[in-house]
């Protein structure tokens, strides 16, 4: 495999877990069931105020997979891109058909992804391997 | 200016975090480009949803849905949403 052959792309973002808690206070149920899936919540404890550090680092998870994809118009779902939680501890992108099709697109091989929170905010990196020259 | 877009405006001064008055926006305008975050449009995707007692399908949730005044109304169309009664 030649380096020249494949093209790094790096999706990061940033949330606010205070923004988070107010959705879920102000529209309850209905804000996290929209925007994310039964196994995210699942993970996170539920869609309760206390799940918002985990939901807002799934939020950003979202958000920086989108800026990965390099899309603007015809964007995927929010719950076509879940964030995926392994036996191990360690999470994973998963995608749905919409998010699916547009990383097909683009070239996308390889997913990688991290994210954090603390200090009011939650973040989230996504690193993708994409053939060079696909969606450009 | 019509009911329904006069709600989609207020909708949007009260959720939508834009650093103008929702009456001044044009309604072309990339909401996201004037500063309205992505977090932000949920949140006015949803108090849409309660004014106009509709419920986007999932295909719609998506944020190019409500980039600017003039796409959420086309969507609202979509959906044969009214204008709320005041």
């Amino acid at each position: 495999m030649d380096c020249d052959d494949f093209e790094v792309r790096v999706g990061t973002d940033v949330q606010s877990i205070a923004e988070v808690a107010q959705s879920i206070a102000h529209f309850g149920d209905r804000y996290v069931r929209r925007l994310y899936t039964e196994h995210e919540v699942e993970c996170c404890g539920g869609a309760r105020v206390e799940s918002a550090p985990g939901l807002a680092a799934r939020f950003a998870a979202k958000e920086a997979m989108i800026k990965l994809l390099r899309v603007k118009d015809n964007d995927p779902g929010w719950k076509s891109i879940e964030v995926r939680r392994r036996p191990g501890g360690w999470c994973e992108i998963s995608l749905g058909e919409s998010a699916r099709r547009l990383a097909d697109e683009a070239g996308v091989t390889h997913l990688s992804m991290s994210m954090s929170h603390g200090a009011g905010v939650a973040t989230a990196t996504v690193v993708g391997l994409c053939q060079a020259g696909a969606g450009a | 200016m019509s009911p329904a877009e006069a709600e989609v405006r207020r909708v949007l001064a009260e959720h939508g975090g834009l650093p103008i008055e929702g009456a001044d926006l044009d309604g072309d305008a990339d909401l996201f480009d004037l500063g309205m975050t992505s977090h932000a449009s949920v949140n006015v995707m949803l108090a849409l949803e309660d004014s106009f007692d509709i419920e986007f399908p999932d295909e719609m949730l998506r944020k190019s849905t409500f980039e600017s005044v003039n796409a959420i109304s086309a969507a609202l169309g979509e959906l044969g949403a009214q204008a709320p009664i005041s």
